[in-house]
């Protein structure tokens, strides 16, 4: 049986439909997925992203810990900032993507993925020294993200926070609808947004001021569907799609988390190997010059050679075309490159283009 | 979920108007629904012969691609050309403007191995009780 959100009744009331995913059952779509997708490019979407797991390290050696735990410098993070990072294991490969926030100097916030976050915790509990203890606070957290261009003047009118004066990666603690919450200025769509956490108890009262508040600038519930179109416009990974425990953060085209200067941490010998002999395979974006999804699995060709494979896709509902990212072979990484991709049979031609296929305007 | 009378059915979610010797072919409220918002159709070209059961086409959406099935036998006398540029027509007139193929049917007979409304919509809740 999959999990369920605290929200559920509230999706099903809203008329979602709902899907599994990452042993999660969520809602896939409300209205429709390129309206919602829309929606969150130009005013504002909310959603539920109670699935995903938060853990939270504690003591005073949780720093120097989370720092050789993860890709990133966790030593720049002053309090209330965050950063992306990688857990990787040691042989530099990806075990999950992550955002680390660092609450006070012996607190720190490490929010993962759905499907990842009992192996996360596994993991981090066994590397865990006697100065630090990881704690699952992924049962007793809600979390729901409120996105796009609208989403500041929206959640303004909720909180006490000084909202406008957030900058994105950081996080505060304050009342949200009535509700204590931590307030951060992230998310997965390419928009400004914040992520919202709130404890299970309090979830379903801020979902639904939240929903309402989006409402009144034409927001709308999103699901999971019009996410995966946002998060691939904008060109962010998927952990379990774009990478997994067969690839470094360096071929996912995430060297710029990866900071190879800092002190040692785990991954960080072969991953340094890895940059000396050259990156044998990139992550790079394709757009198709016809009609038709290029999906996971799918091979990439270069003429006559078979040169990688799609690793997710999409018709991308602001852009009209069809995009994917897709791993492919050292020196063809270079936008403009011409490549095909093989869809069930027929190879449609395609080329490399610039990284993020949608930029927001500020 | 609309299921118009005048319709027979497939279990996967076909449906075909018959009009003497010929038949539209589309896919079902039903399946456009579960399939979400449809970016791509591919059809036969006209003069392709098909059997019944036969996959014809393929429609995806971003969530999913699926097979197309011939209802019943024919050869393909039209195709709808405007969904290569609209495919959104087949959520939004998955009966009217989203059909994909028009057949002119072999063998009228076979057509009574069809649903029709009740046994369609009997099987739908069958399928997804």
């Amino acid at each position: 049986m999959p999990q369920r959100t605290a929200l559920y009744d509230e999706h099903r009331a809203l008329g979602a439909r709902m899907v599994e995913f990452g042993g999660w059952e969520m809602p896939v779509s409300y209205v429709g997925a390129t309206e919602e997708h829309r929606a969150v490019r130009e005013r504002c979407g909310v959603f539920d992203v109670s699935h995903m797991g938060e853990l939270e390290l504690r003591g005073p050696g949780a720093i120097a810990f989370c720092d050789r735990l993860t890709v990133n410098a966790v030593t720049r993070l002053g309090d209330g900032d965050g950063q992306y990072s990688v857990l990787c294991d040691d042989a530099g490969h990806v075990i999950d993507d992550l955002i680390v926030y660092r609450l006070a100097a012996d607190r720190l916030l490490l929010v993962v993925n759905a499907a990842n976050t009992a192996i996360d915790f596994e993991w981090i509990r066994r590397a865990c020294p006697g100065d630090a203890t990881v704690v699952d606070r992924s049962a007793e957290t809600g979390l729901v993200a409120l996105q796009g261009p609208m989403a500041e003047q929206v959640l303004r009118k909720l909180t006490t926070i000084d909202v406008p004066g957030m900058r994105p990666f950081t996080i505060r603690a304050g009342r949200v609808a009535g509700e204590d919450a931590f307030v951060a200025r992230t998310g997965y769509t390419g928009e400004d947004g914040f992520e919202l956490f709130v404890a299970t108890a309090g979830l379903v009262a801020l979902w639904r001021s939240v929903v309402k508040g989006a409402a009144e600038v034409g927001g709308v519930p999103c699901g999971l569907a019009a996410r995966d179109t946002l998060r691939l416009e904008a060109a962010l990974a998927l952990c379990g799609a774009d990478m997994d425990r067969t690839t470094t953060p360096l071929e996912a085209s995430l060297a710029w988390v990866v900071k190879l200067d800092k002190g040692d941490f785990i991954g960080g010998a072969a991953l340094r190997t890895q940059r000396e002999r050259g990156i044998p395979r990139r992550l790079v974006g394709i757009e198709l010059s016809e009609a038709g999804v290029p999906r996971h699995g799918y091979d990439v060709w270069s003429g006559e050679r078979r040169v990688g494979q799609v690793t997710s896709g999409t018709k991308s509902p602001t852009l009209g075309t069809c995009i994917g990212l897709a791993y492919v072979e050292r020196g063809l990484e270079a936008p403009g490159t011409a490549l095909a991709v093989d869809i069930r049979g027929r190879r449609v031609p395609a080329r490399v283009v610039e990284r993020p296929f949608y930029r927001r305007r500020r | 979920m609309k299921t118009p009378e005048d319709l027979r059915y497939t279990k996967d979610h076909e449906w075909v108007r018959l009009d003497g010797a010929q038949g539209t072919v589309g896919i079902t409220d039903f399946a456009q629904d579960a399939l979400g918002d449809v970016v791509f159709v591919e059809l036969p070209a006209v003069g392709a012969t098909l059997t019944q059961g036969q996959t014809f086409g393929v429609v995806e959406s971003n969530k999913t691609v699926s097979d197309l099935f011939a209802p019943i036998a024919g050869k393909v006398v039209a195709v709808n050309e405007e969904l290569r540029a609209r495919p959104e027509l087949v959520n939004q007139e998955p009966y009217g403007a989203g059909w994909m193929i028009k057949i002119a049917i072999e063998n009228p007979a076979q057509s009574t191995s069809l649903l029709d409304v009740a046994a369609y919509k009997a099987h739908v809740e069958t399928e997804h009780a």
